[in-house]
């Protein structure tokens, strides 16, 4: 980090420690409005209505929180279950719904302890750049016009010209300080805040389920298409040439003594008829799993398939080691999708594939030079990537301002295995 | 002539050896997994190596890196290598110590007879046999500057990168060798390649060009 976003990031953490004062404030009354709901819902049945306002409320206080940590760099994902689809606001089990999550509990011991320690960290936070700025700015006016019985930092009281400029080093420095001590100041507070906002254990779990049903029905889906994609390509293809393979040839067997000119013709023809089938198993072997995959991993298969485009590719790669065959395959198919889409959509002159790993993820990155504009929602190509890469809790994101470049970035958490063990070392 | 054979499938071997025979070639050593086959082309150096790409025992492509290991230590060392599928990269890969003597094409090919053994023999010549789908790869990935070129000029290109002489072109096309050489020129005008009068140079410049 470069003094500039030292600075930068200082100053607004500074800012962040101004805003949450008035934010913390805002817990107290919440905390009111929530103790009064609960009280009257066996009264009139006002609560029915009052607690979801007040919860609904917490809860859009509790996510700025929450993104403020997030700018913080600590990451508290929402811990709410999702509303059940009858439940509408104002009824019975709207309120259930809000009353029986732990969550809403969790927020509730959250706002005073929140506003206290929000509270305490802001005046840390806020004190130090503001008794130092004083130092700069105010005290030497002062002594220019002449106020007596007043002091800075180490000298007290100021009693001549001299010493009043002094001041200003010594605020110089606290400001400086202050400025370098607000970001972990703003980090203490995120991290408190986690200890009540984040999903416990049980709610994290909860979530992870219901995302891993979504993508596993993703993926039974799309393999079940698939399947069934191949079962045709196959009876229709392959399966009905070599039954007609069969009966070329028989008939040329029937025939071979009578007539051997026509008998010559038709072996031709079976001939023919093989090659025919052939080509089409090798585009079906190519969409399943292409060979040259399994021969030379990803990092091979990509420049393979650079080489088959007609746009120059150019591909740079970083990977010590093979990955495993299902993701690897995934990894390939996202690529050689993303880069039809620049080719069929983005009117590129130039692409280029990035891969490379770190630790435990797998990254891509596909770049071009095309027109841009590319809509993640709009095109299936881009949705048919992102379900691939569910499937391995991988994720894609786009970046395709109009007038280009279009990027896409895919990243894919998985392991290295062993260096290259089984390709390219077979030479001996 | 004598060859060395590697494939792993008992069937293809077999058919392999009895097609080559008939042709008067000599199979010394047929062998059916990687680790022994680039022993076996340094011992019997032979006129030619049909080899397949994908061998056990980690059936990838052990069978292309034992070719291209051999004609390391014996420069062009006459290898055809045949495969399920054919990729560009790989052609490039054989090719790039430019001493010709090099065959890639599909396992396909075999069924047309008189073919493939024309392509053995090429390749056996120190020529080049390469195959068509490799070729129309190539041609299809440079399409702007071969627009210059017309029909027939591509036709003779393609053809001239698979490998072939220039009567082997004008039988295939049904011109007359004169025409074939008029082509050639013209396509070598056009691209700015150096005219060169022997048939193999010239199949290396093109696929050169290709950037294969």
């Amino acid at each position: 980090m470069d003094s500039r976003d030292w600075i930068r990031d200082g100053v607004r953490a500074v800012a962040g420690g101004l805003l949450a004062v008035p934010l913390a404030v805002v817990n107290l009354p919440l905390f009111l409005f929530f103790v009064v709901g609960l009280v009257l819902t066996p009264v009139f049945g006002i609560g029915l209505l009052v607690l979801p306002l007040v919860t609904l409320l917490i809860r859009a206080r509790a996510d700025a929180a929450r993104r403020l940590a997030a700018g913080r760099g600590v990451a508290i994902s929402r811990p709410y279950r999702p509303r059940p689809e009858k439940a509408v606001f104002g009824g019975v089990g709207y309120y259930r719904w809000l009353i029986t999550d732990p969550a809403t509990w969790r927020d509730f011991a959250w706002l005073v302890p929140g506003t206290v320690i929000g509270l305490v960290l802001a005046v840390f936070t806020l004190a130090l750049p503001v008794y130092g700025a004083e130092g700069i700015l105010l005290i030497p006016l002062w002594i220019w016009l002449g106020t007596d019985s007043y002091g800075y930092g180490m000298i007290w009281p100021i009693e001549t010209l001299g010493e009043g400029f002094l001041s200003l080093p010594q605020g110089a420095l606290i400001l400086a300080i202050g400025i370098a001590a607000a970001p972990y100041l703003r980090r203490a507070d995120a991290l408190f805040n986690r200890l009540f906002l984040a999903p416990t254990r049980a709610a994290e779990l909860r979530l992870r389920v219901s995302q891993l049903t979504v993508t596993r029905a993703d993926t039974v889906d799309a393999q079940a298409a698939e399947l069934r994609r191949i079962e045709r390509d196959l009876h229709d293809g392959a399966q009905a040439r070599l039954v007609a393979l069969g009966m070329t040839i028989g008939l040329a067997e029937e025939i071979v003594d009578a007539d051997p000119a026509t008998a010559r013709k038709l072996l031709a023809e079976a001939r023919e008829t093989s090659s025919a089938a052939l080509v089409e198993l090798r585009h079906l072997v190519r969409g399943i799993h292409p060979p040259v995959l399994a021969e030379r991993g990803l990092e091979g298969a990509v420049r393979a398939l650079a080489m088959a485009l007609p746009t120059p590719t150019e591909v740079t790669a970083s990977l010590p080691g093979r990955l495993d065959t299902p993701v690897e395959s995934a990894a390939y198919f996202a690529v050689a999708e993303a880069l039809a889409n620049a080719a069929r959509h983005g009117g590129a002159r130039n692409t280029a594939v990035d891969l490379w790993h770190t630790g435990d993820s797998l990254f891509m990155r596909i770049s071009d030079d095309g027109r841009g504009g590319a809509d993640p929602s709009g095109g299936t190509g881009l949705r048919g990537i992102e379900r691939r890469l569910a499937a391995f809790d991988g994720t894609m994101s786009l970046s395709s301002p109009p007038g280009g470049p279009t990027v896409v970035t895919m990243e894919l958490p998985c392991a290295l295995s062993s260096p290259k063990t089984s390709p390219s070392s077979g030479t001996g | 002539m004598r060859v060395v054979l590697a494939e792993d499938l008992a069937l293809l071997r077999d058919g392999l050896t009895r097609l080559l025979e008939a042709f008067e070639f000599q199979v010394v050593a047929s062998v059916d997994n990687g680790p022994s086959l680039l022993p076996a082309l340094l011992e019997h150096k032979p006129d030619v190596a049909v080899v397949d790409v994908r061998l056990p025992p980690t059936f990838t492509d052990e069978g292309l890196q034992a070719a291209i290991a051999a004609r390391q230590r014996v420069p062009g060392l006459p290898v055809l290598v045949l495969s399920q599928h054919v990729e560009p990269l790989y052609a490039r890969e054989l090719l790039t110590d430019r001493a010709g003597g090099v065959g890639y094409l599909l396992k396909d090919r075999v069924a047309n007879v008189a073919q493939f053994v024309d392509a053995v023999r090429r390749v056996a010549g120190g020529g080049t046999a390469m195959d068509p789908e490799v070729v129309s790869q190539l041609l299809a990935r440079h399409q702007p500057p071969l627009a210059a070129l017309t029909g027939r000029e591509r036709e003779v290109l393609g053809l001239m990168a698979e490998g072939r002489s220039n009567g082997a072109i004008a039988t295939k096309l049904f011109i007359g060798e004169k025409a074939v050489s008029k082509h050639i020129s013209s396509i070598f005008t056009k691209l700015g390649l150096p005219p060169s009068d022997d048939d193999h140079r010239r199949v290396l410049a093109v696929l050169a060009y290709l950037d294969v």
